[in-house]
């Protein structure tokens, strides 16, 4: 570990954590322009934050400390992993303390996390909500498990840092079979990890449609705040580890200077605001899918995981 | 040491301030069917501090003795005088050693517990009695160096926790489950015990090691035979399928101190007899040997988690948990054979240190689940979680151990199980070999299994602590729950301080899992210090940095959030959002059932639950509704589907056998003599 690596890492933490609320303002701004409406701004969930943080901290009736320490359990589990996972170098000093596991593990803490406080409440839309999320979760934790997995069989390790290497070094293990099925058993796990269409509609407060929102229901002010913000950082790292994982071009390796961790962390922005904008992009012309079909989505997504390990296994078996 | 704090309930927790009418609980069913007997009197104060106190003392025997073994500091010792005709021969290896150890580490936290539990739960004296008896038992059979000796102790155990399981008999389910277990549990030993004199036989001896020295030399059917016998015999006592149906209900009905020992260490057993026999004295076998083990570890890991998620009733919930846990032990087993035999052996060791260090683990943090849900019996006579919340305000220390436990049960980072589930992973990573279209088929299989298996283990346990912890209290019994006595609480402690320690810094384990691998025709697997690198594969975590990490990100977060906190109004405590009605009911709350509703309605083509709703009509019009009831039941698949055909077809065969059975003695005396004159004729004819 160098000193640069450190840097590297802290910026990853920083990255994260300012940008998050700014990915999630351009895919706003994205859809409104896209639904011919002009939008609040790219800063807007930046200022909404701030609104937040100044107002009263509301303890809702018979909560617990589970309600109260939730949302920075996710927050906090969300900044590890941004600081564990190759964004801006592969070479993060813990990034051999968290391999592919630890952070799926951890994701699911967040997901744990905020479905006790979902329970805590008492009431019945935050069970409705820790309900379906868990369900959600425990059907989206497998697939992301065998997608990661079926990547890390070329590498030879679960250790991030060693895949996205292995990626680097050679961009056509990208295109091969087991890695086009992981991508795209990825991306739907991704988009449901994250509470987007069209498993979960973030702008939705009908009832009777929401995961996420019924969960969080109970939060306002402070905490709220950082819910948000968690659920921000959440969608984030999971885009910037999804292109990283499959185009990790410019990324800083373990000798890199000074210069070559700010090109990389240039580098990730662009990706990461253009994964955002495509994904907003494609949302516009979505509809929610029923909550019962979503199961039926990410079975789909299983199966695909399911043989992009096959084959990974074949591939590895006829290549050494 | 943590104590329960009791307080008297305030208005915020149950039932809301400001209701309109005052919310009542519905009324309590028992488990009882009618009257409760009336209780015998409670064992007396040195009843209770004997049979603790001797629980505790074998379980340290157990670590010492364990100890001991793994150091190679102990050797076969043969008693002639125990037992007539064959006498006892203990010879307690490294592999036996470390189950020992498990055993003790089990025991001590029983035999604290056992103090406080026996008073408010009427604990008999017999009980009280049998169960240090039972403990010797299983330290015995983990210290068995001949046949005669492994099945008398094996039988010895599987006797005395059937004895401990009828304790409740008055109760009106505790003889179904005992008939279940002794049936189940019988069948098992006849298996295990035809498997043993048939190997006995062939080899010629009945010394375990001398076995093993001649294992290789035996007929390839004759191995094959023993395996499989043994894979259903001890597979019964592991709670593997298809034998697993005493599982769900033996361990509801035991006293809970029973639950833990036959949940965290007799269970382990059945995977010490599959380790024992199938890798230690005949493996490497045949690559099906390992390819069997591996299907049914991981049907029953699905299995189990699957009707975990759905059952409702607290310790049935944690007997199916019971069931995932060993089918994931079966599978590290069945990788390490398949490995093994496939001549990786490395990577085979990783494996069998997965599925023992697993073992530990789940000793450990079952342990703790069944004595925080014995806990929660002896506090609020509840086991059903549908009638259970609110435990938080009430019971806090409890809460916190049987947190504990679950996060070690859903096997997330910082869980005592997460290091255990790496590391299968981890060997089955690694285990790609060119040209075997074998294993290309056959571990991503697994893989899939062990995944789906670990994320609906997380269901299982926010279910578990969510919806009986935390929340309001849904029945009048959770709602006003009697403080937990201090020695329970601190069994329960020192059980949880083990947890914690194996989420930590598995690497104490280290030496104990290096010693006993030894002796499995496996290379040693050493733990790094802090990080946990194997030998020859490449892949690292650090459970004890990713603790120290989350705790900074976490009090980064904090700090962050204290943004404007000199600007904002005082805090508040406001009421719930009742959508702006009125008088927010318990009633109003997701239980358990509705919890795992969506998981039922995915996986309805395995669970199959029985559900329906009966409408009873109006004479007068049809459209008017008199009376609806809803049914909703879940039974087990295996049982319903495979057992009944199975029951039916030994009952008919009974009826048969009965023609026989006139009741004249001179017919019996005939048999008699016509049975004897065969067993001679048989022996003349096979000594020629």
């Amino acid at each position: 570990m160098t000193a640069i690596t450190a840097l590297a890492t802290v910026g990853q933490m920083a990255a994260v954590f300012l940008g998050a609320p700014w990915v999630i303002g351009m895919m706003r701004q994205v859809r409104a322009r896209m639904e011919g409406r002009v939008g609040a701004g790219i800063g807007q969930p930046w200022r909404d934050l701030r609104k937040l943080l100044h107002k009263q901290q509301i303890t809702p009736t018979g909560t617990t400390a589970v309600f109260a320490i939730a949302p920075a359990v996710v927050a906090g589990s969300t900044l590890l992993i941004a600081a564990a996972i190759p964004l801006i170098t592969t070479a993060s000093p813990l990034d051999a303390a968290a391999d592919l596991f630890a952070v799926v593990g951890l994701l699911l803490i967040g997901t744990v996390a905020l479905a006790l406080a979902g329970l805590d409440t008492g009431t019945a839309f935050g069970g409705m909500g820790a309900s379906r999320g868990i369900m959600v979760a425990a059907l989206v934790e497998p697939t992301m498990l065998m997608a990661v997995f079926a990547l890390s069989v070329p590498a030879g390790s679960t250790n991030l840092g060693a895949i996205v290497s292995t990626t680097d070094a050679a961009p056509w293990l990208a295109l091969s079979p087991s890695a086009l099925l992981s991508l795209a058993a990825l991306v739907l796990v991704i988009v449901a990890e994250a509470g987007r269409l069209p498993v979960d509609n973030p702008s939705t407060h009908l009832e009777l449609t929401m995961i996420h929102e019924a969960m969080v229901l109970e939060y306002a002010g402070p905490r709220l705040a950082v819910v948000e913000l968690a659920s921000g950082m959440r969608l984030t790292v999971l885009l910037a580890l999804l292109v990283n994982l499959f185009a990790p071009i410019g990324i800083a390796g373990p000798e890199a200077g000074v210069a070559g961790v700010l090109v990389a962390t240039v580098v990730i922005v662009v990706k990461v605001a253009a994964l955002a904008a495509a994904l907003a992009f494609v949302e516009v012309f979505l509809a929610k899918l029923r909550l019962f079909r979503v199961p039926e989505l990410l079975a789909g997504s299983f199966v695909l995981g399911l043989l992009a390990v096959t084959s990974a296994y074949f591939f590895a078996g006829a290549g050494s | 040491m943590i104590t329960d704090v009791s307080t008297v309930i305030g208005a915020g927790t149950t039932p809301p301030a400001g209701a309109a009418a005052p919310f009542t609980y519905p009324p309590a069913t028992h488990l009882w069917a009618a009257e409760p007997p009336t209780p015998a009197a409670a064992p007396s104060f040195l009843a209770r501090v004997l049979s603790g106190a001797a629980t505790v003392a074998i379980g340290a025997t157990g670590i010492a003795a364990g100890t001991a073994a793994m150091i190679g500091a102990l050797h076969p010792v043969t008693l002639d005088w125990a037992v007539p005709l064959v006498g006892v021969d203990l010879d307690l290896t490294p592999l036996g050693g470390l189950f020992a150890l498990l055993i003790g580490i089990v025991a001590i936290p029983v035999g604290i517990y056992t103090v406080g539990y026996a008073r408010t739960q009427h604990m008999g004296r017999f009980s009280l009695t049998v169960l240090p008896i039972f403990v010797a038992a299983m330290l015995l059979v983990s210290a068995a160096g001949s046949v005669p000796t492994f099945l008398f102790a094996w039988e010895l155990m599987a006797a005395t926790s059937l004895v401990l399981v009828w304790a409740d008999h008055r109760r009106p389910a505790v003889p179904q489950a005992g008939v279940f277990y002794a049936v189940l549990t019988q069948l098992g030993f006849m298996l295990i015990l035809l498997a043993l004199v048939l190997l006995a036989a062939g080899a010629g001896t009945d010394n375990f090691a001398d076995i093993a020295a001649l294992a290789d030399t035996l007929p390839g059917w004759t191995r094959s035979t023993v395996f499989v016998l043994t894979l259903i015999g001890f597979g019964s006592k592991a709670g593997l399928l298809p034998l697993h149906a005493w599982l769900p209900r033996a361990h509801p009905e035991a006293p809970s101190p029973v639950s833990a020992l036959m949940s965290g260490a007799m269970v382990a057993l059945g995977a010490y007899g599959l380790a024992r026999i199938g890798l230690q004295l005949l493996g490497p076998g045949p690559r099906w040997w390992g390819l069997c083990l591996l299907a049914i570890g991981a049907a029953s890991a699905l299995f189990g988690v699957l009707s975990a998620s759905v059952a409702t009733d607290l310790k049935r919930l944690l007997a199916y948990s019971t069931t995932e846990n060993m089918g994931l032990v079966a599978v590290g087993l069945g990788v390490a054979m398949l490995l093994a035999s496939s001549g990786r052996i490395q990577i085979a060791a990783i494996a069998a240190t997965a599925a023992l260090l697993h073992l530990v683990a789940h000793a450990a943090f079952k342990t703790l689940g069944f004595l925080s849900a014995g806990a929660v019996l002896a506090s609020t006579g509840e086991r059903d979680l549908d009638r259970m919340g609110g435990l938080v305000h009430r019971i806090p220390a409890t809460t916190v151990l049987f947190g504990i436990a679950a996060l070690g049960a859903s096997g997330l980072p910082l869980g005592a199980g997460f290091v255990s589930e790496w590391l299968l992973l981890q060997s089955l990573i690694h285990s790609p070999t060119p040209n075997d279209p074998l294993l290309a088929l056959a571990v991503p299989m697994t893989v899939g299994a062990v995944a789906l298996t670990t994320g609906l283990g997380v269901v299982v346990m926010v279910k578990a602590f969510g919806v009986g912890f935390l929340a309001r209290p849904r029945s009048a019994g959770a709602a006003d729950p009697l403080p937990v006595p201090r020695s329970m609480l601190a069994g329960m402690s020192v059980i949880a301080a083990a947890c914690v320690v194996l989420a930590v810094a598995p690497v104490v384990m280290s030496p104990a899992l290096t010693s006993a691998l030894r002796g499995l025709r496996v290379n040693a697997a050493p733990l790094g210090p802090v990080l946990l690198r194997l030998p020859g594969v490449a892949g690292t975590v650090a459970p004890a940095v990713l603790g120290a990490g989350l705790l900074i990100a976490v009090l980064l977060v904090v700090l962050i959030s204290r943004h404007g906190i000199r600007t904002r109004p005082k805090p508040v405590t406001s009421p719930l959002w009742a959508c702006g009605a009125d008088g927010l009911t318990p009633r109003m709350q997701y239980t358990a059932t509705s919890f795992a509703e969506p998981l039922q309605r995915v996986f309805d083509g395995v669970l199959r639950p029985d559900t329906g709703l009966e409408l009873d009509r109006h004479p007068g019009s049809q459209y008017v509704i008199a009376h609806a009831a809803y049914r909703a039941r879940q039974r087990d698949v295996i049982e319903e589907h495979g057992y009944t055909p199975v029951l039916r077809a030994v009952r008919a065969l009974a009826q048969v056998v009965r023609r026989a059975h006139t009741g004249s003695l001179h017919l019996y005396l005939a048999y008699g003599g016509a049975g004897l004159l065969t067993v001679l004729i048989v022996s003349l004819v096979a000594s020629r």
